[in-house]
């Protein structure tokens, strides 16, 4: 099969592709859920009396880091995408890959795509486990907001780390996949409002776009969801998600050569 | 065959120590975590909740930055712990420590070489992290000889660890499961006085801080940075990695005896 219809249904192979792999060893799911979640009661336990200071909108820490675990589960989920890349690299698979008919682009979007579906499942289980420990419920509109910035900043993950694994072509470079992620989304707004950061983090979370998107995330936890905290985050992951794309794009232009 | 003496197997227990060593800087797999993740987590909560320190109950301390150093240091101890039975359990798969038992040396040695190294990392984590402290402004108010008790107590908490790093690659030989219990380090530290105060943390995580020994060895970490050298702390932190030791040592023997059972 040829033209669209044919790419995409390499794009809905590929995607199947990553979520069989999620069915037949389930265990390799249970990091991704885990991490994140032990985040948010970890940080909980010890920082918990932080929002006795001033600056904080809330008194529930819980309802404060929920949205970063929330971001983190997205994000592992998309570095995990671009370490299973660099692994089918090294075992040989992504070259027949490369060598079918399909464009690149659709290649990059069905290794995305299948990234953000599978970050519904870190997304979720943070969700259910803080709601369960009495996170502020956020209203429908603020949890569909959530549940959508998580699922688009997956993609924005999984683009990078895809353009990384392409670059390095090794797993050794999942360190780097998983560290650049983590500074992304911790070097924001995560632990307090940006009044209450100190030094140097103060400046980096001011001008770190996806201090927005953690914004953007948080605001139905801790109060109304607004347009005015909506429209940055959604510009944010627009601007982001080209960028990333055209990374991973160049890298898969290169990869074969 | 006459059996060989401890001190003869010294040059074996430096040849695994050194071979260790190298493979963690060869690896940025296995270096990555011990250094760049502690220090990253540092970076973050320094910033993040440097102003903990004017909360009513905080103790008096030069700065969050000093607070938290002894916590960093811990934590890469435990990765380094960590990434010691990952690279332990990949020489069980990848046959290397067959070829070691089938050698004229006793068992002990090769897990005593491989905690060598992973004692010498903890030296490299504290040396790296009071490197850090001094760097951006903390002040380490016991002087050289409170730096050499960290230096000393992070070591013997890195072996410490490593003891239960080694009895899970023994048991179960294999690296994936090791790296698993990688969240699981993170989750002990939370559940300690390492990152803050005991009595401004939140149950459960309180209580079980009081019972960790995790917070013994923090004690001991932290004193000399933040109040100068003690007998008192340095016996806690020795007592803490008492605990975890003899736990280790103990779990491990166990699960090399049933390897050389099945075997």
């Amino acid at each position: 099969m040829t033209g669209a219809a044919g790419h995409l249904d390499a794009v809905g192979a590929l995607m199947r592709r990553a979520l069989n792999e999620l069915l037949r060893v389930p265990g390799a799911a249970i990091p991704g859920v885990l991490a994140p979640s032990l985040f948010m009661l970890g940080l909980t336990g010890v920082f918990g009396e932080l929002t006795e200071l001033q600056g904080f909108d809330t008194d529930s820490f819980l309802s404060f880091i929920l949205p970063v675990s929330l971001v983190q589960g997205a994000t592992f989920a998309g570095a995990a995408t671009g370490v299973n890349l660099a692994r089918d690299i090294e075992i040989g698979w992504f070259d027949r890959l490369l060598a079918a008919p399909v464009p690149r682009p659709a290649l990059l979007a069905g290794i995305v795509l299948s990234a953000s579906l599978r970050s519904l499942l870190p997304i979720t289980g943070v969700l259910v486990l803080g709601l369960a420990l009495g996170a502020n419920w956020p209203g429908i509109d603020g949890l569909l907001v959530a549940v959508g910035l998580g699922f688009a900043f997956a993609s924005v993950a999984a683009s990078w780390t895809v353009g990384l694994a392409l670059r390095f072509k090794t797993q050794a470079a999942a360190p780097l996949m998983q560290a650049s992620m983590f500074v992304a989304v911790l070097f924001t707004t995560s632990y307090a409002p940006q009044e209450v950061l100190t030094g140097w983090l103060a400046t980096v979370a001011r001008y770190n776009p996806v201090t927005r998107v953690v914004e953007g995330v948080r605001q139905g936890f801790v109060g109304e969801v607004t347009w005015s905290e909506t429209w940055p985050a959604l510009a944010v992951l627009v601007v982001l998600l080209a960028l990333m794309v055209a990374f991973a794009l160049r890298g898969l232009r290169h990869a074969g050569d | 065959m006459r059996r060989a003496s401890a001190g003869q197997n010294l040059p074996v227990v430096g040849a695994l120590a050194r071979r260790s060593i190298v493979q963690t800087f060869r690896r940025p797999q296995f270096l990555a975590p011990i250094l760049l993740f502690p220090t990253l987590l540092l970076a973050i909560n320094t910033g993040g909740a440097g102003r903990a320190v004017d909360l009513p109950a905080f103790p008096e301390v030069g700065g969050f930055l000093d607070f938290q150093l002894a916590a960093s240091t811990l934590q890469a101890t435990m990765l380094a712990a960590v990434s010691g039975g990952v690279a332990l359990a990949l020489d069980f798969e990848l046959g290397f420590n067959d070829r070691l038992l089938a050698a004229p040396i006793p068992r002990w040695v090769m897990i005593v070489g491989r905690l060598a190294g992973t004692a010498i990392m903890g030296v490299v984590a504290a040396v790296w992290f009071l490197a850090i402290g001094l760097i951006f402004g903390a002040e380490i108010v016991g002087g050289p000889a409170g730096a050499l008790v960290v230096i000393a107590l992070s070591a013997l908490a890195a072996a410490a660890f490593g003891g239960l790093g080694a009895a899970l690659a023994v048991r179960s030989g294999q690296a994936s499961v090791v790296q698993g219990t990688f969240p699981l380090a993170f989750v002990i530290l939370f559940l300690s006085s390492a990152f803050f105060p005991q009595e401004l943390m939140q149950e459960p995580a309180a209580t079980a801080a009081a019972y960790n020994p995790l917070s013994f060895i923090v004690e001991g970490l932290r004193e000399p940075v933040l109040y100068g050298v003690s007998g008192e702390a340095i016996l806690h932190g020795l007592g803490g990695v008492a605990i975890v030791g003899i736990v280790g040592v103990t779990l491990t023997a166990l699960a090399m005896r049933a390897r050389l059972r099945a075997a």
